[in-house]
């Protein structure tokens, strides 16, 4: 359980975070989405203790972070940009970390092969791949079997399989109980493990919502239809809750009937259809659209096709 | 807390135990000695000490006695031996740095506290573990120096024991003065969280400040060299006191004074800064 009441803090004038409140529960993956430069990794390291917040508070399972006693038992972290020494090997660095709370060397192995880090875990760290550096971070988030667990951007650098893994990862600590709170820039990663969204842009709170309400949400069912005689069409199609705008090409953009109906209905018309195609919006799509005025980062062209960060969204779908 | 959607069914884990100072102490153990930088380092102060107590002495015996009289008259066989910890505590002042910047320009640094979110027992135990690993290495070595120097000097008769008088002293004293060395570069590390920026204040307040010191007029320079952190940690190393240097252990004294100051220091800006 994570709970921030107020979270804002301030670099200089520029506010990173401002004035966010939510509250994270057990027992499910909540996706923390946002734009690169949203604030997302300055709120996490907030919730570790690591900045202090200008004004308000988080607290993890009720304390602030510092007050907890054995802090690694209650939080797992995997921060961005892997806080790793380089020099070091794997499993120095885990049990260096286990060292600090008691934790036993069996417990270092433990979650070293659950990682399936074994064969490398006395080589130095300054010579993993990202996606292995990924893999110890997320070794020493779990090195203390912790309650609850934050995650910054996890999947980055891992291969598919690498990705498929994480995802039962989190799903399966959800299960048990724990608190997952993940963050990613990419909203089909999100659309594949959490359950709950908080969507933040240039620090400020967008939504809170399941993520079965957003998906609801973003999908307009708008329904692309073309035909020889699109006025008579639009006319048979008329009705409440149904909105018929004319698209250029003999086409219409129908939303309120299924491709079923509106199929149905100009056969009763014995109106000759040329195309009946349902057009969702992705949610990547309903995700830029809700964030496009708080992307931090524009490309120098056309601002639709430049919210950077998003386009490499689709290389996993 | 409200209920969860699912229940905690896992098995319980064993019983979470207290960061305390001595767990981290054991951690930052853990981190000194998984280091490769640790052992080159400290290699390095070692081949210095005993290298030079092998050059110096041998230079002296070969060209004894010298042209100038008064060099003799004033020749202190113990400090020759041990010319080589002004090359060392070069090693073991960029290693006491490095012990924190190097956490800091990994990003470990975040680990770190995430894991001990008080910090300070961090800066602590990495004071501790680091002067007790430069302690527990210089006391040796440099004994070693100052057998195997003594030993090239006898040829000429120069040498000395360690049981004449402020030998031992002189000595030990120099294995200290290294580790308070080592101590002022973890809090400056630590105070200013960037390797090069550490480094180069260490050696600033080590050797520049001398050379500034020097170019003031005399009646400025006089009263203020004695109390420059260099010339007081140095004082311990010479058997006979230097008069225009403090007392031994007073000298010493002054010279981890100024390293608990910029341990305090770092301890403050530590609590009040982001990580």
């Amino acid at each position: 359980m994570i709970e921030a009441l107020g979270l804002t803090k301030l670099y200089g004038r520029k506010k990173a975070v401002d004035d966010l409140t939510f509250t994270i529960r057990p027992g499910i993956v909540t996706g923390f989405l946002g734009p690169n430069g949203a604030g997302k990794s300055t709120t996490m390291r907030m919730i570790l203790g690591l900045d202090a917040p200008t004004s308000g508070s988080v607290r993890v399972n009720g304390k602030l972070y510092r007050e907890h006693s054995a802090p690694l038992h209650e939080v797992g972290a995997l921060l961005e940009a892997r806080s790793i020494h380089t020099g070091r090997s794997a499993f120095n660095h885990l049990l260096a970390l286990a060292q600090t709370g008691g934790i036993s060397r069996a417990r270092v192995d433990e979650v070293v092969d659950m990682v399936g880090l074994r064969e490398v875990a006395r080589k130095r760290v300054g010579g993993f791949s990202l996606g292995m550096g990924q893999r110890l971070g997320i070794a020493s988030a779990l090195l203390g079997d912790p309650h609850t667990l934050i995650l910054d951007e996890p999947v980055n650098g891992l291969d598919p399989d690498g990705i498929r893994w994480i995802r039962n990862l989190l799903k399966s600590l959800a299960a048990e109980g724990r608190t997952v709170f993940v963050s990613s820039h990419l909203m089909s990663e999100m659309a594949q493990t959490a359950e709950h969204l908080i969507v933040i842009g240039r620090g400020r709170l967008i939504a809170d919502t399941s993520m079965d309400e957003f998906i609801a949400r973003s999908s307009h069912n708008l329904v692309r239809v073309r035909t020889t005689d699109p006025d008579n069409l639009a006319g048979v199609l008329a009705g409440p809750d149904v909105s018929v705008v004319a698209a250029p090409g003999n086409a219409l953009e129908v939303s309120g009937l299924s491709t079923d109906q509106i199929g149905l209905a100009a056969g009763r018309a014995g109106i000759t259809l040329l195309e009946l195609s349902a057009q969702q919006t992705s949610l990547e799509e309903a995700f830029m659209e809700l964030t496009k005025d708080d992307v931090e980062f524009h490309g120098a062209t056309t601002t639709n096709e430049s919210v950077s960060p998003l386009e490499t969204a689709g290389a996993d779908r | 807390m409200s209920t969860a959607t699912a229940t905690p069914t896992r098995p319980p884990a064993s019983k979470p135990k207290r960061v305390n100072q001595a767990r981290v102490l054991l951690s930052e153990w853990t981190k000194i000695r998984s280091l490769r930088s640790t052992s080159f380092s400290l290699l390095a102060a070692v081949v210095f000490i005993i290298g030079f107590s092998v050059l110096v002495p041998w230079v002296i015996v070969a060209h004894w006695p010298p042209r100038d009289p008064r060099e003799a008259l004033g020749f202190d066989p113990t400090t020759r031996a041990l010319s080589g910890i002004f090359l060392a505590q070069l090693a073991i002042g960029v290693l006491g740095v490095l012990l924190i910047t190097g956490e800091y320009a990994t990003g470990m640094i975040r680990a770190t506290f995430a894991a001990v979110p008080a910090r300070l027992p961090v800066l602590w135990a990495k004071a501790a573990v680091f002067a007790a690993v430069t302690l527990v290495l210089m006391v040796p070595t440099v004994l070693g120096a100052f057998l195997i120097g003594q030993s090239i000097l006898t040829s000429k008769h120069l040498q000395t024991s360690l049981s004449s008088s402020g030998v031992l002293r002189a000595v030990i004293g120099a294995a200290l003065f290294l580790t308070v060395v080592g101590l002022l570069g973890i809090g400056l590390g630590a105070l200013l969280r960037n390797t090069a920026g550490g480094i180069s204040t260490l050696f600033g307040l080590l050797f520049v400040l001398p050379i500034i010191v020097r170019f003031l007029p005399s009646s400025w320079s006089d009263p203020i060299n004695k109390y420059l952190p260099s010339n007081a940690g140095e004082a311990i190393t010479h058997v006979h006191p230097d008069p225009s240097l403090l007392a031994p252990w007073t000298g010493l004294g002054l010279f981890f004074g100024y390293a608990v100051i910029v341990l305090i220091a770092a301890a403050v800006s530590l609590r009040r800064r982001d990580a």
